[in-house]
């Protein structure tokens, strides 16, 4: 939903047709995302810790201290049982050799699990036989989960959590609201929260009152106008100095853009064999480095072929579909690249699989993706489900909502004979 | 709850209560006006009222029926107009969506909606009556799906207290009109024509059948000044709104009737208790238009103690504390 000028939201289409994900195929994928989240966050840990991956020569330290989502002042900082990616969206695609790959890692503040639970609510109205007879895995305890996750990060009793906006004009406004309601927590504004002293208090007519633990759906840039940017309105001044004492819980922690960059993205399978000593369950796409000058020169010679994405942005703006651009737009992108190599990767152009959607009054193929979440509590929870987002636009491979894309219901059905 | 929560609550309500006084305000002169001829026609008198002269000077020429209708129904850059009133409710009720009943969320929408649409369409003034009669009764609309279908918590206090501070403060404001239009003459003084002057100022605050009911008399501006002033039973009184506004604060607050612990609990009860020891001889002593001035600028009083105890509470300054060890 994007509000505009006039206060009137947009509207996030939904299609019809679910996605189907077999049992056996969730687990494999559960299991996948289980283990990507533990690496991340161990990356993350040893990033603002020891250093360990980084003095193993695994992954560049430069590539690590240059990326925009690293925060100097947050080394030494150690957040509650060492968990920094409390709600990460991992967004998986399926290949044309019929594989799940891991596209993007989405752990600073991704969003979209409200479309999940609301796209279920109106299913479930629609077609209520069907479901009845598919044994569909439920997401419908995702607020639940949510809190217990959040409600975990503080040792007080009975801790004051609450859910931390923009504000209403941000476009994910209606899914704050949304999970704050869902939790029965407040929703908080910047200016509703104030440091006293060394804690975080809110604002309430009966005074103010101490908060435990943030959901934050503010990025780390506009958290804290005394800790990064000074011009931050929606922040809340003094907040990382509350935080580094233990005194109050952010999820997720800030610093973790460190592991949603980009160009982190290609290292992840070697953070897997490194700190856990496994293999990983769920490949990567092939991924270029612009930042690497071998690389780099391939890119430039491939740009009609690949996916060039800048590494910092989301909601499919600043890249470029190789095979779907003018050379005119692939000579303009060739120069940003070679002005700013560090920002940018490339990929292959992934055949998205399509699945039946609702177009006019019949059904056609488009392309999809699937980002579900998972949360990192005690222990790490894997909602069946997700998001599946679908590109309307015949023949577009791109599916963020920002960019003409929709929403599916996506059905996780049972174990067979359930 | 959070401040910011209960003064958006707050001010959702007195939006939409000033908006309706607004078009009642413009519905007494329309009344007042009937029966005058164009040249003794008075429209400044309204803007007096709302104390925007200066505002309206710096956009308008001539203070005429037409142009003072604009200003304060659809000029959105005056923020007392209808139109900007209900613009504000609408973002109020929109930050509050998860603390308000989706109905009262319908109900502003339509409302303002239904306000833009006539201001699209310019057409307003060929019929004002009726425009001005659907936004009062959009206004009672929402009172009534608020109380029905809200839970009567500490939001709702806060709501009803911001209405009914503001129909004190609004009813107070249609009764001084009166004082400004001035008369033709002198002779008119207690003439039917003056009489017909009374009854429209009743009539605006829907107060005309009532004051039939509880007086059973002929109209005279010491009745109906004591029936608008010091009604106990008329919903519109300033009495009668100043005490259901004190009912609402003690229901947040806890603080037991007669007494207080703030600022807002303080004022509003030494206002509300001045009324119940007044007669209106009492209020014609002093001049209704300065009694009805002293009224105006308490009911500020109190509305800035409510803001100063529930929507603004401080943290304590840095300078009064023990420095923390490092």
């Amino acid at each position: 939903m994007y509000g505009d000028k006039a206060g009137r939201e947009k509207i996030f289409p939904f299609d019809i047709v679910p996605r189907i994900v077999r049992w056996q195929e969730w687990t494999h994928v559960a299991r996948g995302l289980e283990q990507r989240i533990r690496a991340l966050n161990a990356f993350v840990a040893d990033v603002y810790g020891e250093g360990r991956i980084l003095k193993a020569g695994i992954v560049p330290e430069d590539l690590v201290r240059s990326s925009r989502g690293f925060r100097p002042r947050l080394v030494g900082v150690r957040p509650p049982r060492d968990v920094w990616c409390h709600v990460s969206g991992i967004d998986l695609v399926r290949h044309g050799d019929g594989a799940l790959y891991v596209l993007e890692d989405n752990i600073r503040t991704p969003s979209g699990v409200s479309y999940v639970l609301e796209n279920r609510e109106i299913m479930k109205k629609v077609l209520p036989e069907l479901f009845e007879r598919a044994n569909v895995q439920p997401v419908a305890n995702y607020p639940n989960l949510l809190l217990e996750t959040l409600t975990q990060l503080s040792d007080r009793r009975d801790p004051t959590v609450v859910v931390l906006t923009p504000g209403m004009y941000n476009s994910a406004y209606f899914e704050h609201s949304y999970l704050a309601q869902k939790m029965g927590i407040e929703l908080v504004e910047g200016s509703d929260l104030v440091v006293d002293g060394d804690e975080v208090k809110m604002r309430t007519t009966r005074g103010l009152r101490r908060v435990d633990v943030i959901y934050r759906r503010i990025d780390d840039d506009f958290l804290d106008p005394k800790a990064f940017r000074e011009d931050s309105l929606l922040g809340v001044a003094g907040l990382i100095d509350v935080f580094e004492k233990g005194n109050v819980a952010l999820a997720n922690a800030p610093g973790t853009g460190v592991a949603d960059d980009k160009a982190v993205y290609p290292y992840v399978p070697k953070m897997i064999r490194f700190y856990l000593g496994e293999t990983p369950v769920l490949p990567n796409v092939p991924t270029l480095v612009c930042w690497d000058d071998k690389e780099r020169a391939e890119v430039l010679a491939n740009l009609d072929k690949l996916v060039v994405k800048a590494a910092n942005e989301s909601g499919g703006y600043g890249m470029l579909v190789g095979p779907h651009a003018t050379p005119d737009e692939r000579e303009a992108f060739a120069k940003r690249i070679e002005e700013n190599p560090r920002n940018y990767i490339a990929q292959p152009t992934l055949a998205l699989s399509r699945v039946p959607t609702r177009v006019g009054g019949t059904f056609e193929g488009r392309h999809v993706d699937l980002r579900p979440y998972v949360l990192h509590g005690r222990e790490i929870k894997v909602v069946p489900g997700g998001l599946t987002r679908v590109a309307l636009r015949k023949g577009s491979l791109v599916v963020n909502s920002s960019q003409g894309g929709g929403s599916k219901d996506t059905w996780v059905l049972g174990p067979e004979g359930a | 709850m959070l401040s910011r929560v209960a003064s958006q609550v707050h001010w959702l309500n007195r939006y939409i209560e000033r908006a309706e006084n607004v078009a009642r305000f413009i519905d007494v002169n329309l009344n007042l006006m009937l029966e005058m001829d164009a040249a003794h026609q008075q429209w400044m008198p309204l803007v007096a009222t709302a104390g925007d002269e200066a505002a309206f000077a710096a956009r308008y020429k001539e203070p005429s029926k037409a142009n003072v209708i604009r200003f304060l129904t659809f000029d959105a850059s005056n923020p007392n107009s209808i139109l900007s009133c209900l613009r504000m409710a609408r973002e109020n009720a929109r930050s509050v969506r998860e603390i308000i009943s989706s109905e009262m969320w319908t109900q502003v929408n339509v409302s303002y909606l239904a306000v833009e649409e006539a201001v699209a369409k310019g057409n307003v003034l060929d019929d004002p009556r009726d425009f001005f009669a659907r936004v009062k009764m959009d206004s009672h609309l929402f009172g009534g799906i608020m109380d029905a279908t809200m839970s009567h918590g500490e939001a709702w206090h806060f709501g009803r207290l911001g209405r009914l501070l503001e129909r004190a403060d609004k009813t107070a404001r249609i009764l001084d009109v009166k004082y400004y239009v001035l008369l033709p003459s002198l002779e008119d003084v207690g003439s039917p024509f003056d009489d017909l002057q009374w009854q429209a100022v009743l009539k605006s605050a829907s107060a005309l059948e009532m004051y039939r009911k509880e007086r059973r008399r002929r109209i005279t501006p010491r009745d109906v000044a004591d029936f608008l002033i010091l009604s106990r039973d008329f919903p519109r009184s300033i009495r009668s709104s100043l005490a259901t506004a004190e009912e609402s604060l003690h229901r947040i607050t806890g603080t037991p009737g007669h007494a207080f612990r703030n600022a807002a609990e303080k004022r509003l009860g030494r206002l509300r208790s001045e009324f119940d020891y007044l007669e209106i001889e009492d209020v014609f002593a002093v001049g209704l238009h300065e009694f009805l001035q002293r009224v105006l600028s308490e009911i500020r009083y109190v509305g800035d103690g409510i803001h100063e105890s529930f929507f603004a509470p401080r943290a304590i300054p840095a300078a009064t504390r023990r420095e923390a060890p490092q």
